[in-house]
């Protein structure tokens, strides 16, 4: 299993041997339609084979974390009606929690190298924030980044960690906010050489 | 005029003040009394004021639409312009209703489209409502006004697009937390385009997409909107479009706050809500970004009612936010602020009466999370007018409950929920007793009260002893024996609601209300260890309430019931569906 579902993997582990009582009817829907979209997102047309055995892992890593965010709070069965909080208001922060924490509607970016024979897909959901991120890359892609500035990139190598942002344009990464990078990454790239520089140089 | 006058002398003196008062004089004063518990007691007075006054009255509130029918209301009050309906228990909110339960307006609507056909005003609150209602209220009702769903369920979004189409005096639309069928937002597009009365729109809790431009241009014609409550999926640059047209506005429920601005946007967005100097009462703000809340600021001096339900705001944002608004008599937090969102609160806000702390991962045990008795603390000693608390925490102690009403001796409402049912103090392992003594021993004001945590019958005695104007008490796991229930059924004068789960009270605490339950609106109690035979008593000895009975499918030995009960002049429903038991 690669550096992308590391932490899905030390998860599934805790879960698989907790015992759980779900109630009849506690928000078994939400997680049926929750596995929708994520299945919908996960299958690429073109994937490589060790891109489709992980996402394969990182999905039933994900149910079973999801099943358990819908279900209960480990080891106590949830009460019906409490804490009293009104119905919708429940739905509303499920579905919230779905979203954000098993990434049913994660945010799976492509990861890709240059010189690399293949590229690698990553949930951005993972990670908390850049150096966290860069880390993962680092690992996962053997090589190391160098020191973020903002006057001048990542100094210190000979490799630039960049975005496609929505608008196509390809960012350097580590300037915006993290949450803004969130939503606005479409796919990742690690530029290597003088195009690399080129981007890092103030101009 | 004195009460205990024998009736024939105290009518010939209404007679005699009839004659110095002719009726239309007397209707025109009594059509000048707004609340209807001063109404109710003038209607008490003289078999000629409850004439006047029947006649007089425009607006009627029915707090449980099955203590009376449609037919007596209409029948008593020829005049009705605005009625307001509530129809299930509340822990309805909480899913301990079934489906299919009752409260539908159907049978109301008939009868006042027979008798109020200039019916204007509909605010119901945990009712069913049909599409085909909706309809047929938009077709029936010429004058029709203003309609109000809060926490109702049945419908769909067809039935607001019949609403929208065919209301054309419309002021106000109110969707508010409704389990609805939420198919699409077209029924925003339906209001016509020569269509400009609407001064209220909340549409907040609806998830579909409406057209912008029909919004838009909704907003533009409509000069007296004041209340505009968006959904999630109006966008920042969209809300800014609406805010330069709608300055005025002084409610605003903004959509999604979560959006890449550029510096161009932000400062537009910021002078438009510059423009907007009205506004007393700010919502929505969803997913907000920390980076985007100063645009709010310029909006904020006159803010008296700040909500943020929606937005999981850190302690440091909330403290610059608050900063802005000088004015706080109402705030609304998720409680990822932590206590030091709350020490926040007790520092900026010296005026802030109410106080609600809902809880953003409610069902997480972790400890860690949330607020604690020290936020709690913090705002007592900083807020000094509170009086309406509403508080979802994971450990509270008694000391500190104590100090607080200490502090803040003039609640009104106090609902306290310690979020893991049946825990104790979390510093001195006691039940929390004392604290809840203290609310009730200091807050002679006290109207609400909502107990949690473990509790003994000692929390009772209190309530029962000092609690002398309450009127709602919700409990739940709490209690040791019927001597609790008891002592609140003989203690609280002025009880009017109260509802009951999963404590261990049985029959004989049941039957010790038999003197009281007439004088109450309703009594709820479920997975408690009431019998079938308690309630048929009850339902023998008191044939003027409801006895309501439902088996629980949560419980574990099949035997435990659901029980409604309720004052009523209509009868037995005759729309209970097969698994509600009419006693």
């Amino acid at each position: 299993m690669g550096s992308g579902g590391g932490s899905y993997e030390k998860d599934l582990n805790l879960e698989a041997t907790e015992l759980r009582l779900g109630l009849p009817g506690t928000t078994s829907s939400t997680a049926a339609t929750d596995q929708e979209p994520e299945a919908r997102q996960a299958r690429n047309n073109k994937r490589s084979l060790v891109d489709r055995c992980e996402e394969e892992a990182s999905e039933d890593a994900s149910r079973a974390l999801q099943k358990d965010h819908d279900s209960a709070p480990s080891s106590k069965a949830q009460i019906v009606g409490w804490p009293p909080i009104r119905s919708y208001r429940k739905n509303s922060l499920q579905t919230k929690k779905a979203e954000t924490e098993t990434s049913s509607s994660g945010i799976y970016v492509k990861v890709s190298m240059d010189g690399a024979p293949y590229l690698r897909k990553i949930d951005l959901n993972v990670y908390k924030g850049y150096s966290n991120l860069l880390k993962a890359l680092e690992n996962m892609f053997k090589f190391t980044i160098g020191e973020y500035s903002e006057r001048e990139g990542y100094k210190g190598s000979e490799f630039a960690p960049t975005y496609e942002d929505k608008d196509g344009d390809w960012m350097l990464m580590g300037d915006v906010p993290w949450e803004m990078f969130m939503t606005s990454c479409k796919k990742l790239r690690i530029m290597r050489g003088s195009e690399a520089r080129g981007l890092g140089c103030a101009v | 005029m004195d009460p205990k006058k024998p009736r024939d002398s105290a009518e010939s003196e209404s007679a005699r003040g009839a004659a110095q008062f002719p009726d239309e004089v007397l209707e025109r004063v009594l059509s000048l009394l707004a609340s209807h518990k001063d109404r109710s007691a003038v209607s008490l007075v003289s078999k000629a004021w409850y004439h006047a006054e029947r006649w007089s009255r425009r607006r009627v509130f029915i707090g449980n639409c099955y203590s009376v029918t449609p037919e007596i209301v209409a029948r008593r009050f020829p005049n009705i312009r605005s009625v307001t309906l509530k129809g299930k228990p509340r822990f309805s909110d909480f899913n301990l209703v079934p489906q299919n339960w009752g409260a539908d307006i159907r049978s109301w609507l008939a009868v006042f489209a027979d008798r109020y056909p200039f019916l204007e005003e509909l605010r119901l609150k945990r009712m069913t409502v049909t599409d085909e209602s909706l309809k047929f209220l938009a077709l029936k009702f010429q004058n029709f006004r203003a309609l109000s769903l809060l926490s109702c369920d049945g419908f769909s979004t067809n039935g607001l697009a019949a609403i929208a189409t065919r209301c054309r005096n419309l002021t106000e639309l109110d969707i508010q937390e409704n389990g609805i069928d939420d198919i699409s937002g077209d029924w925003l597009s339906c209001f016509p385009e020569n269509f400009t009365s609407l001064e209220v729109l909340n549409f907040a809790s609806l998830s579909s997409d409406v057209e912008f431009d029909a919004l838009e241009r909704l907003v533009s014609r409509c000069n007296s909107l004041k209340v505009l409550k968006v959904n999630r999926t109006i966008t920042l640059d969209q809300l800014q479009r609406l805010l330069v047209r709608a300055p005025r506005l002084t409610e605003l429920g903004t959509g999604s706050f979560l959006q890449e601005l550029n510096a161009h946007q932000y400062s537009e967005l910021e002078r438009a809500f510059g423009g907007c100097k009205n506004l007393h009462t700010l919502s929505g703000l969803c997913e907000a970004m920390a980076l985007y809340l100063p645009v709010l600021y310029p909006a904020c001096a006159n803010l008296t009612f700040l909500n943020l339900n929606d937005a999981a705001l850190q302690h440091e944002e909330l403290a610059k936010l608050l900063l802005h608004c000088p004015c706080l008599q109402r705030l609304w937090v998720l409680d990822t602020v932590g206590d030091d969102g709350l020490e926040a609160v007790a520092l900026n806000c010296p005026w802030l009466e109410e106080l609600r702390v809902f809880p953003a991962n409610p069902f997480d045990e972790e400890v860690n999370h949330g607020v604690s008795e020290s936020g709690f603390l913090a705002v007592s000693y900083g807020c000094r007018r509170l009086h309406y608390v509403l508080y979802f925490c994971r450990q509270m102690t008694n000391a500190a409950v104590a100090t607080i009403v200490q502090n803040c001796p003039d609640f009104t409402h106090f609902r306290l929920c310690i979020m893991n049912p049946g825990q104790p103090d979390y510093v001195t392992n006691e039940p929390m007793d004392e604290a809840f003594g203290a609310v009730v021993k200091t807050c002679t004001k006290l109207q609400r009260l909502a107990v949690s945590g473990l509790l003994t019958d000692l929390t009772f005695e209190y309530i029962g002893r000092y609690a002398k104007n309450l009127e709602t008490l919700s409990v739940a796991f709490a209690g040791s024996s019927d001597w609790a229930m008891q002592c609140v059924l003989g203690g609280c004068p002025k009880l009017r609601k109260l509802e009951i789960r999963d404590c261990p009270f049985g029959n004989a605490a049941l039957l010790s209300g038999l003197e009281k339950y007439e004088s109450m609106r309703s009594l709820w109690m479920s997975a408690c260890k009431v019998t079938m035979n308690g309630c048929e008593v009850l339902a023998r000895e008191r044939p003027r309430l409801n006895v309501e009975v439902m088996k629980d499918e949560e419980s574990s030995d099949g035997q435990q019931y659901k029980v409604y009960v309720y004052r009523t002049v209509a009868g037995p429903r005759r729309d209970a569906p097969p698994f509600v038991l009419t006693l």
